[in-house]
């Protein structure tokens, strides 16, 4: 799963969560059925699952361009200095 | 660390949050109820009135009790608990309540009920203080919800009197 995928995935279960959970009131309350409303709400938490958890190929539509591993020879490592001020971590998730 | 299971348990979290806030709102749902409960009872007959070898006095009687409780119930009941309670004031006391009758409603269909009985429990009093005693019968209920709270409310029929003597 890739980044975009991962915004994706994670707005699209909010999303589907919170339209269910509207739905399933409306049906429930409409139908007087408080087990109504609970199997609604269940049945979409069960679809978001499938739609959300599995790493479905669309989810892997913007896939990270890494370079080349011959890219390393020509931009060296550089070498620790003295003052090591600008020490920084790679940003990594 | 997007990972199938980091996935799940963000959904299942957030799943469980939205689904305690619906059951919030179907117990504020409930608030919008307004009942319009109403209940009769009437005393058909006192079948013994009379003095414990303890010295309390003791009433058995015959009532028929008529209510309609089904504007009670909401899509959130899951049932309601009714009891009729004698009720009376002596020097000792400011209140006495005697439960004389109880039952649980399952659902709408059997909230509107009529009952030929005598009382169920034993109507004591703590001394001697039954006879001519004016009371009130009370028709006290607690609506118990399918999330929520429990509410409680009566509705209070004055004017019943016992006989003077005992018999």
């Amino acid at each position: 799963m890739d980044w975009q995928g991962q915004k994706l995935a994670e707005q699209l279960m909010q999303i589907l969560l919170l339209a269910f959970a509207v739905v399933a009131f409306i049906t429930g309350y409409f139908t007087a059925s408080f087990q109504l409303m609970i199997l609604t709400y269940f049945g979409g938490v069960i679809l978001t699952t499938l739609v959300t958890v599995p790493n479905w190929p669309f989810y892997n539509r913007h896939p990270l361009k890494w370079l080349d591993s011959s890219e390393v020879e020509k931009h060296p490592k550089p070498q620790p200095s003295a003052n090591s001020t600008s020490k920084k971590k790679p940003v990594k998730k | 660390m997007h990972s199938f299971g980091y996935r799940a348990n963000a959904l299942f979290t957030f799943a469980i949050t939205i689904l305690a806030l619906v059951c919030a709102m179907a117990s504020l749902s409930d608030s919008l109820n307004s009942p319009s409960p109403s209940a009769h009872v009437q005393v058909l007959n006192i079948n013994w009135f009379q003095k414990q070898p303890n010295g309390n006095d003791e009433v058995s009687m015959t009532m028929n009790i008529s209510a309609d409780l089904q504007s009670l119930f909401t899509w959130n009941t899951k049932q309601v608990f009714v009891f009729l309670a004698a009720e009376y004031e002596t020097p000792k006391n400011s209140l006495n309540q005697i439960s004389l009758w109880d039952g649980i409603i399952p659902s709408k269909e059997h909230a509107k009920f009529w009952i030929h009985t005598s009382n169920k429990y034993r109507f004591i009093d703590q001394g001697r203080n039954l006879r001519g005693k004016e009371f009130n019968l009370t028709m006290h209920w607690h609506v118990m919800p399918k999330t929520g709270k429990m509410f409680a409310d009566k509705i209070v029929m004055p004017g019943y009197r016992l006989p003077e003597e005992y018999r």
